[in-house]
């Protein structure tokens, strides 16, 4: 191992060190983290991923979402703790019980810096408490207690409690979703971050964890900080040119929120659960209208130039696009109060807003029902905690808090819910923008634009304009932003960076900070190596999971019904045959097979381990046809679990 | 609005890859036929057939997994800006050239410089930066990549010889000033100057027609800027998709301001404006160019009716001419040069004031020094921005703000020439 890797401390960047909490046993462990998994997996995303390939994978089956085996991973990244801009979040990542597929989401907050500056890369938490209970770590002190009396209390109540012992340090906690079974419950850091996607909240219940809380002292070494400083500048000068990011309505200013008025302009907008794609009262929604009746300031994680969050003046957080379009057009509201209290209502009760007005709206559609607001809150309400005002919403509300795609099922009306492999689609239509269509339907989570954006240049035209109403080059696009985003949320740089600045830029900082050459191993050609291997570590854990191509496809509806079009900007369905094209060009250019399964070459090349069966022999590799291995003999075996 | 593709992906592939070669043959940056654009998704596609370059375009893309790369060759004085100042980072062991200008500062960072066709060498830097000068038998390459579209190489390409036509004319200025020019170097000079002055001959003479204001409506304020943009393009007084336009205006919804989106061509605006109403009510300019802060409080501020940004290469090069060596701010004249500068010409008594300011907004960004001096005392037809470019205002259309463009450019050209010459370095 290169010396240079090492400050007078320990190591640059990176503390060396995992913290594995086994609630069962109630006790932690220190292990260390070797320079060839910190070289490839970076941290973040890429390592919670590494961790899950080797303790959620046992002798070739997937572990169910509730095993205790299965690790719930929190981990931060090289850059975490450092002046690098927008670096301070970590990664959540566990299997999710939504999709069945690794599930992960990215957390804004102090949770990353203090990991980092008690002593740890990353947490990981596996077991099953007897009782609701909290790991509290205190630099090489790591406690599980008892949470018993935090039980039921809404998510800011928990906040208070925890803040009077605690008066400093992270704090990230789940609401009653999580203790009830909703399977969207999502995870809350420092008040107002949240891991809201995937329903980790509820890979937490499962494990009877109410919050972790961590206060740590040190400091992350840096091993050139003048280098740092002018990777800084770089960044920060692209960050001041960005318009989504800093301009005069960009996400400094308005929060994701400003992209309300473009998505309808784009006729974009997910209207009446993606039935239409444009809301007619939009108009009164925009972001300028909320802060003109809210009057939010602005608040973000430590070290983010951007501060996209915004806290109205009443102290409830206004919503990001997703919740403001989930809460109006998805579901035919056009009162904005209603929006910000529904918006509450998940913050305080540790929903994933998309998932919730995801759920709603597919409700509305298969009963053909309006929504008085109050019925609203009510069904949130039945969906966190089970009950309600009356039985009837709090029955609807338990169904609905097993998602859409469940309830969808159980109604034998699967067709309405508008989901990839279980989880929610965005409100950003994908018949506004092919690249989307393709990145959503590959996703390793699920639906998500957030694996590789394709906003970025199909609507905010970054780094270039491209068209969106094709196909062209939108497989290698969408995998470049795959790798790119992947490099980003393992460092662990908010995702939004990636509209002003790239992996050349960080890449600068990333060599500063852990003091790797930029020629031999701190460039950013290795970075985006690791963020193709990461990527692809995910498909392999997404095949074990079972999962094939025909996970990898979009609702019906996208094909067949047209949006809410104008002569200038005609919305039609996506063309099913361009789109299978792209999907096939996107396993081609991804390494795949022809069925979206991971070939051993690829795995290989990226220095990925191929599974082994039981025998301890490799696995076959899937036949093409979809078929897999039927475990007969010698170097077969099933991958799915 | 986009526009519909009916064409089959390749063939819309390659379609792409033509246009921009194409427009680097119109800016004058490359020969007619020389640029080979080759494009990566599923299969790899060339601009043209039967270039001998195609094995090693094969290589690099590949190599690193690109959607498009350019290998192109800059002619006339671009060539030899970019080439001596190769030869000369090299020299002095240096692997790459750092221009000073705006462009480079904020996108590029710097270029580094490749000896030979070496398909690993230019791999290599292409896996750091977007673009790379490639040195061979006493020409230089540009090499660029793009992860996502052809138009990304068009713009490093652009920006590249931009970028090295300012740095090479600065530095021969500011060695000038310092006399340390070398009778070689003055020998460059001459060599260079021919090359420009037969640049010059290829964009028209004479000022364009455009449209006469006030505008009737809305659309015929975009036909305006689409008109006045394809002119700034036309006349070599902007390169690549930078630069900006717009227009207020006032509409039945309200008082518009109308801008060209972000990374627009300028020659390519239609279906490329946005509507941003001046009251701030709605967030659809969220696309809008990163200069709309400034140009914003330039229209708050003033009466002008119209803003044209371009970058005229001469009054870039000029607005980082200092005469004061020792300044103890020197290393952040481009951010916070505390001197008040002008481009002055007492006979026809132009006077357009240089500051600085970096791309968008933060502390140092141009919207704070750009919209007081276009709009105080009275206004000014027109203002500099260290390294960066001229914005220019109109009072009812785009004739005296490209008009101001026009003879500011034409004037700087002059006066850098005269100043080279009173300095000793012709």
């Amino acid at each position: 191992m290169s010396e240079q890797l090492y400050g007078p401390h320990g190591l640059y960047g990176w503390m060396g060190r995992v913290l594995r909490v086994d609630l069962d046993r109630r006790r932690g462990e220190v292990l260390p983290l070797p320079e060839s998994v910190r070289r490839e997996y970076l941290g973040g995303r890429g390592l919670a991923g590494y961790f899950l390939r080797h303790s959620a994978v046992s002798a070739c089956y997937a572990l169910p979402c509730d095993d205790p085996d299965l690790p719930l991973v929190i981990a931060a990244g090289p850059l975490t703790g450092t002046d690098a801009p927008a670096s301070s979040r970590c990664h959540i990542a566990s299997r999710s019980p939504m999709t069945r597929a690794f599930g992960d989401a990215s957390l804004g907050g102090r949770l990353g810096i203090e990991l980092k500056h008690a002593g740890y890369d990353a947490l990981v938490i596996t077991g099953r408490a007897n009782r609701l209970s909290g790991i509290e770590i205190d630099d090489g002190a790591v406690r599980v207690t008892d949470a018993t009396a935090l039980s039921g209390l809404p998510v800011p109540d928990v906040f208070s409690r925890l803040r009077e012992a605690r008066p400093s340090g992270a704090i990230a906690c789940t609401g009653p979703a999580a203790e009830n079974g909703c399977r969207f419950a999502s995870i809350m850091a420092d008040a107002y971050h949240s891991a809201a996607r995937c329903g980790l909240g509820l890979v937490a219940g499962m494990r009877n964890l109410k919050y972790v809380a961590v206060r740590g002292t040190g400091s992350v070494p840096v091993a050139d900080p003048a280098g740092l400083k002018s990777a800084c500048e770089d960044i920060l000068r692209l960050v001041n040119a960005s318009p989504a990011l800093t301009g005069g309505y960009g996400f400094s200013r308005y929060g994701t929120a400003s992209l309300f008025d473009l998505m309808d302009s784009r006729r974009m907008m997910p209207t009446d659960n993606f039935r239409r794609t444009h809301f007619e009262h939009a108009g009164g929604l925009g972001a300028h209208a909320l802060a003109a009746r809210y009057h939010p300031v602005r608040r973000g994680s430590p070290t983010c130039p951007v501060q996209c969050k915004g806290i109205a003046g009443d102290g409830r957080p206004m919503p990001e696009y997703e919740a403001l379009c989930g809460f109006s057009a998805l579901i035919g509201n056009a009162m904005p109060e209603l929006v910000m209290r529904a918006n509450d209502f998940c913050a305080c009760l540790g929903l994933d807003p998309v998932s919730a007005s995801s759920a709603l709206a597919c409700h509305r559609e298969l009963t053909g029902c309006e929504y008085e607001p109050d019925q609203v809150l009510a069904l949130l309400l039945g969906m966190a905690t089970g009950s309600g005002p009356n039985k009837s919403e709090a029955r609807l509300g338990r169904e609905l808090g097993q998602g859409a795609m469940r309830y969808a099922e159980d109604q034998d009306r699967p067709e309405l819910a508008m989901h990839v492999k279980g989880l929610d689609l965005p409100p950003f239509d994908p018949r506004g923008g092919y690249g989307l269509a393709l990145a959503y339907a590959v996703s390793t989570q699920g639906g998500s634009h957030l694996r590789a954006n394709p906003l970025s240049h199909e609507v905010l035209r970054k780094p270039v304009a491209t068209d969106r109403f094709s196909f062209s080059g939108k497989a290698r696009m969408v995998r470049n932003a795959e790798d790119a985003h992947a490099v980003a949320e393992s460092l662990t740089v908010c995702r939004h960076m990636l509209l002003a600045a790239g992996v050349e830029e960080y890449a600068k900082a990333y060599a500063a900070v852990t003091g790797l050459p930029p020629r031999d191993g701190g460039g950013a050609a290795d970075l985006l190596l690791a963020g193709e291997r990461i990527c692809y570590q995910e498909r392999m854990l997404n095949t074990h999971n079972g999962m094939t191509a025909s996970d990898d496809d979009l609702p019906e509806r996208f094909f067949t019904e047209a949006g809410s079009g104008t002569p200038e900007i005609p919305v039609p369905p996506v063309p099913r045959a361009e789109f299978l094209a792209a999907r096939a060009a996107y396993y081609r250019v991804r390494g795949l097979d022809e069925n979206g399964l991971p070939r051993r070459e690829t795995a290989e090349r990226l220095h990925l381990p191929w599974p082994l069966n039981a025998h301890g022999a490799a696995l076959e590799e899937p036949d093409g046809q979809g078929r897999q291995g039927q475990g007969k003999g010698q170097g077969k075996g099933r991958w799915r679990g | 609005m986009s526009v519909r593709n009916s064409m089959t992906g390749q063939d819309s592939m390659t379609g792409q890859l033509r246009k921009y070669a194409g427009k680097l043959v119109a800016a004058g940056l490359c020969a007619p036929g020389e640029p080979l654009f080759a494009a990566l998704d599923a299969e790899l596609c060339f601009s043209h057939a039967g270039d001998p370059r195609e094995g090693l375009a094969r290589e690099v893309i590949q190599g690193l997994g690109a959607v498009a790369l350019l290998l192109a060759e800059p002619v006339g004085p671009c060539q030899a800006a970019m080439r001596l100042q190769a030869e000369r980072a090299l020299a002095a062991d240096e692997a790459f050239v750092t221009p000073g200008d705006c462009e480079t500062r904020t996108f590029l960072h710097d270029l580094p410089v490749v000896r030979g066709l070496d398909p690993k060498g230019i791999t290599d830097a292409l896996s750091r930066r977007k673009g790379c000068i490639v040195l061979e038998q006493g020409r230089v390459l540009m090499a660029a990549a793009g992860s996502m579209s052809p138009e990304q190489p068009f713009v490093t390409a652009s920006s590249m010889a931009f970028a090295c036509f300012v740095a090479w004319f600065d530095s021969h200025l500011r060695d000038a000033r310092s006399g340390t020019l070398t009778p070689a170097r003055r020998e460059e000079f001459r060599v260079l100057r021919a090359l420009v002055d037969e640049d010059q001959a290829r964009p028209p003479q004479a000022l364009p027609e455009l449209m006469p204001g006030p505008f009737a409506d809305a659309g015929q304020a975009r036909a305006a800027m689409i008109q006045a943009g394809r002119a700034v393009v036309e006349y070599g007084l902007v390169d690549s998709s930078f630069g900006n336009v717009s227009c207020r205006q006032t509409a039945p919804e309200g008082e518009l301001l109308l801008i060209s989106q972000t990374g627009s061509s300028l020659d390519e605006l239609a279906g490329c404006i946005d509507p941003c109403r001046m009251d701030g009510s709605s967030c659809v300019g969220l696309t809008a160019s990163s200069e709309y802060t400034a140009h914003k409080a330039v229209y708050d501020g003033g009466a002008a009716r119209t803003i044209l940004h371009g970058h005229p290469r001469f009054a870039v090069i000029l607005s980082m001419d200092c005469g004061k060596p020792d300044c103890p701010g020197l290393g952040n004249c481009h951010r916070a040069c505390a001197t008040p500068r002008a481009v002055e010409d007492a006979a026809c008594g132009l006077c357009v004031p240089i500051v600085p300011g970096e791309v968008g907004t933060g502390s140092f960004g141009l919207c704070n020094t750009l919209p007081p001096a276009l709009t105080e005392n009275g206004g000014r037809p027109g203002a500099i921005v260290y390294g960066h470019g001229l914005f220019a205002t109109g009072a009812q259309d785009f004739r005296d703000a490209f008009a101001t463009l026009f003879n500011v450019e034409r004037f700087c050209r002059e006066e850098y020439f005269r100043r080279v010459a009173a300095l000793g370095g012709a």
